[in-house]
């Protein structure tokens, strides 16, 4: 009981990281921006589909894939900032958020059409570890210490250099940082990339252990907001611990429960702290 | 009260009323079919506009509604033998509790921080309705096809559901008419457009938004009866689809929030348009991200939907658009 | 007595905006508000108005102990606000805007007779033929005119008025000034903040000071214009003062 418990403990914290990368772009992007953006899983499988295409069609290693995926994806925020959001930045939550849903229905409605519906899996493997009776994939458990390594490189950035302290100003209040002469217009567009960035790394990464579609990324993108609201929405380093929340639940409550009961425990909790506690369990009162 | 002098009380209600009345009288199957859909998606827009468009909280859960109201109500006929039209008003019963209780928790939220609780609200009664044994769990529910008998065999009973649709369709539009021109309206527009000036004026805001919230839950209830009884079974995945609760959300806008007609234009206008790229060959698999580009298009350049488009452009129309 | 504020103290975290503040307000009068920036002028104004509760203290309204009640039961019970920053209902007409003041004020009006007390109010601050218009539309004056508008529909007591001369030329001062007159003739007590000295010196009947959250001077106008705790709390310099009331 104990050992199953601890590595499927163990198991949930490794992909919790992962969800939390995902996350952590979602929360950037709502930080910095105020808005929703619910074309984040739809990047998500485009990510996934990106490592995919480089490992099965070209024999990129998905670990060299990965950056390549992460600069593309840079690119496609930028257009998407550009094309849908920027015009609409100043008219209130509801039409950035309806516009980034647009986005994800474009992405979907083409990404359908090109690769189907089909699940798709990158067979691709870094052996395993034994641990009790469960077995740590290899390919996991570098997707965590990828997405450490990410979480710190994201904080060092955006504490320690001009651009992301000109984020965090943005963040705390455009008006005001906008009178100290920085361009909001190239911080919330740099700010979507970044995001739109972390959610294509966490798919990739995702993509070497779980078999996708191009339809997969919602579940993510639901997860995503839960992880955000436990982390504290607009909270970018919060988002990995409400990573590691949710991934442990998912680790946990299987071994107590049907594993369907799974999402109402995991929704019902995010109803319940955006109520009681909208900063996240971390955040300030 | 003199709403039945006013014209755009009559624009609203007269549409709807003969669109369905013209369905009745040609009796043809397919036709019934397509129109069924789009008045369905009528009652869903336009409750959903009482929350949305008149007191500015957004729903991305508002298929909840039409989900639990919907399984309760089949619950009742198909487990109970219960009658049709008592399920209706039962699921809408259950629906407006089940408003209250949630609202009273999730309405002190404001803005997007609202919006994101309503999107974890419908992966909850999903995932829960997955696993509740009396629905029948993940596989949910059947009527058995004798129940149909009670009403004349399945080909009456489906024109039997339909009548009842095109009512609920016309009360739904005669009761979003007078809550925009009412007094309660007059409080949630308030609420719209500045929350705490609201509360300073004297409107009581916990309790404008509950009983807008409730009454918004009401009417999909009903349709989720209907339609699941029509469609002889229901599982979660029909329920609680995310999906539609957002194809709703763009019919809201396309048509115009706020406005009564709004809600009603929309659907129509997003049901002609699903049917038009889904039977066109070139657009068939392209119709997803058709939608998503015509949504964009209303956002960046159409904020305010069709009817505000052109009662921005003619003025003079306003009477009759509000 | 309409208002009575007792022992009212109010904590924000760390910071004491209100500390230990009583004073009473007698039916008819018009009594101002003065103190310099940050001294709790509009604190004072939401925990009378409900917007929250006072940490400490009691505040009682027409003889009874209102503390802590919500800032809708309070317009129900005959207290209207103008706010300092004017946050007109944009989407709605001018007209419509006045509507939800006398809907939902002390008398909870219907539509047909809110919209007739609408009219009314707005006749009586000037933006009569303004009424079809979005509120949204109207410049700074008109906006204040219309947060008075709303005030009045709601047929209160007692009005707060937060700085409604703010912003205003001279000429619009005056006018303004004409309109409170008016409004205190026909019953109501008003209680304002006001930063413009020569004004305020001259509406009103009993003048309250606040400096760092503390009660510091009461009395007539013209006692407290010369009490010389007033006159270093609100300028630290005597002078500039006296060029203040010269104004």
């Amino acid at each position: 009981m104990f050992a199953h418990l601890s590595a499927s403990l163990v198991d949930g914290l490794l992909i919790g990281f992962v969800y939390g990368i995902a996350a952590m772009g979602l929360s950037l992007i709502w930080g910095v921006m105020r808005v929703i953006n619910l074309a984040h899983g739809a990047t998500m499988a485009l990510g996934m589909f990106c490592i995919y295409g480089l490992f099965t069609k070209l024999g990129i290693n998905p670990y060299l894939g990965v950056p390549l995926a992460a600069l593309l994806a840079l690119l496609f925020g930028f257009l998407i900032y550009g094309v849908a959001l920027h015009r609409v930045m100043q008219s209130g939550y509801l039409y950035t958020l309806l516009a980034t849903f647009a986005v994800n229905m474009i992405i979907i409605g083409v990404g359908t059409t090109l690769f189907t519906t089909s699940p798709r899996n990158v067979d691709f493997s870094l052996g395993s570890l034994q641990m009790g009776s469960e077995i740590l994939l290899g390919t996991r458990l570098v997707a965590a210490v990828a997405s450490v390594v990410i979480t710190v490189a994201l904080y060092l950035f955006l504490y320690f250099t001009r651009t992301g302290k000109a984020i965090r100003a943005v963040s705390n209040n455009r008006a005001a940082a906008e009178l100290m002469g920085i361009s909001s217009t190239q911080v919330l567009a740099l700010s979507f990339g970044l995001g739109t960035m972390l959610a294509a790394v966490a798919g990739g990464l995702t993509a070497t252990f779980f078999p996708f579609t191009i339809l997969s990324g919602g579940a993510y993108q639901l997860k995503s907001f839960v992880i955000c609201v436990l982390g504290g929405l607009g909270n970018p380093l919060g988002a990995l611990f409400g990573g590691l929340i949710l991934g442990a639940l998912e680790g946990i409550v299987p071994v107590f429960m049907p594993v369907s009961w799974v999402p109402v425990v995991e929704f019902g909790l995010f109803v319940l702290v955006l109520v009681v506690r909208p900063t996240g369990l971390m955040g300030a009162k | 009260m003199s709403f039945w002098r006013s014209a755009g009380f009559w624009i609203n209600v007269l549409l709807v009323a003969i669109g369905g009345a013209v369905v009745l009288l040609i009796h043809q199957d397919t036709l019934r079919e397509t129109v069924f859909t789009i008045l369905m998606f009528v009652i869903l827009a336009s409750s959903l506009n009482i929350i949305m468009g008149l007191t500015g909280y957004v729903n991305f859960g508002h298929i909840v509604f039409f989900g639990l109201g919907g399984y309760f109500g089949f619950f009742l006929l198909s487990q109970l033998g219960w009658p049709l039209y008592l399920c209706m008003i039962a699921g809408g019963a259950l629906s407006v509790v089940i408003a209250l209780v949630v609202g009273a928790a999730v309405l002190r939220l404001r803005g997007a921080y609202f919006a994101l609780a309503t999107i974890g609200i419908n992966e909850a009664a999903r995932a829960f309705v997955a696993n509740f044994a009396p629905f029948g769990g993940a596989t949910g529910l059947y009527v058995n096809f004798s129940a149909y008998n009670a009403y004349g065999g399945s080909s009456k009973a489906l024109w039997w559901i339909f009548t009842l649709l095109w009512i609920v369709t016309i009360i739904t539009v005669v009761v979003c008419y007078l809550v925009k021109h009412s007094r309660f309206g007059l409080g949630l527009i308030a609420i719209r457009e500045d929350e705490d000036a609201a509360m300073v004026m004297g409107v009581k805001t916990p309790w404008a938004k509950t009983a807008a919230f409730a009454l918004s839950a009401f009417f999909p209830a009903l349709v989720g009866t209907l339609y699941f009884f029509k469609n002889g079974n229901v599982e979660p995945e029909d329920a609680f689809r995310f999906q539609l609760s957002l194809e709703i959300l763009v019919m809201v806008m396309l048509g115009g929030k706020g406005y009564v007609l709004g809600p009603i234009i929309g659907a129509l206008a997003y049901e002609r348009l699903r049917g038009v790229l889904l039977v066109s060959p070139l657009f068939k698999n392209l119709h997803l991200a058709l939608s998503g580009a015509i949504l964009l298009l209303i956002v960046l350049f159409m904020p305010g939907g069709l009817v505000g488009w052109v009662r921005d452009r003619l003025p003079r129309l306003r009477r009759w658009l509000e | 007595m309409i208002l009575q504020v007792k022992n009212v103290s109010k904590q924000f975290g760390g910071l004491q905006a209100l500390n230990d503040v009583s004073f009473e307000l007698s039916e008819g009068r018009i009594l101002g508000l003065i103190g310099p920036n940050g001294a709790g002028k509009t604190t004072l104004f939401n925990t009378i108005n409900g917007v929250f509760a006072p940490t400490q203290g009691q505040i009682v309204f027409r003889g009874e102990d209102v503390t802590g009640q919500p800032a809708y039961n309070m317009a129900r019970r005959g207290l209207a606000r103008a706010h300092q920053v004017v946050r007109p209902l944009s989407d709605l007409t001018v007209h419509e805007n006045v509507m939800v003041g006398a809907c939902f004020g002390r008398e909870g009006l219907g539509l047909r007779q809110a919209a007739r007390r609408a009219e009314e109010a707005l006749s009586r601050v000037g933006l009569i033929e303004r009424a079809e218009q979005p509120a949204g539309s109207l410049n700074v004056a008109q906006k204040k005119r219309l947060e008075m508008a709303r005030a009045l529909a709601a047929q209160p007591y007692l009005i707060l008025l937060d700085e409604v001369l703010a912003g205003l030329n001279p000429s619009e001062i005056t006018a303004m000034m004409a309109t409170i007159r008016a409004i205190r003739e026909q019953g109501a007590t008003i209680f304002m903040i006001e930063h413009v000295m020569q004004a305020i010196m001259s509406i009103s009947d009993h003048i309250i000071v606040l400096d760092y959250g503390s009660l510091i001077a009461s009395g007539p106008p013209q006692e407290v214009a010369n009490n010389q705790k007033v006159i270093e709390a609100y300028l630290g310099d005597p002078r500039l003062t006296e060029r203040l009331m010269a104004e």
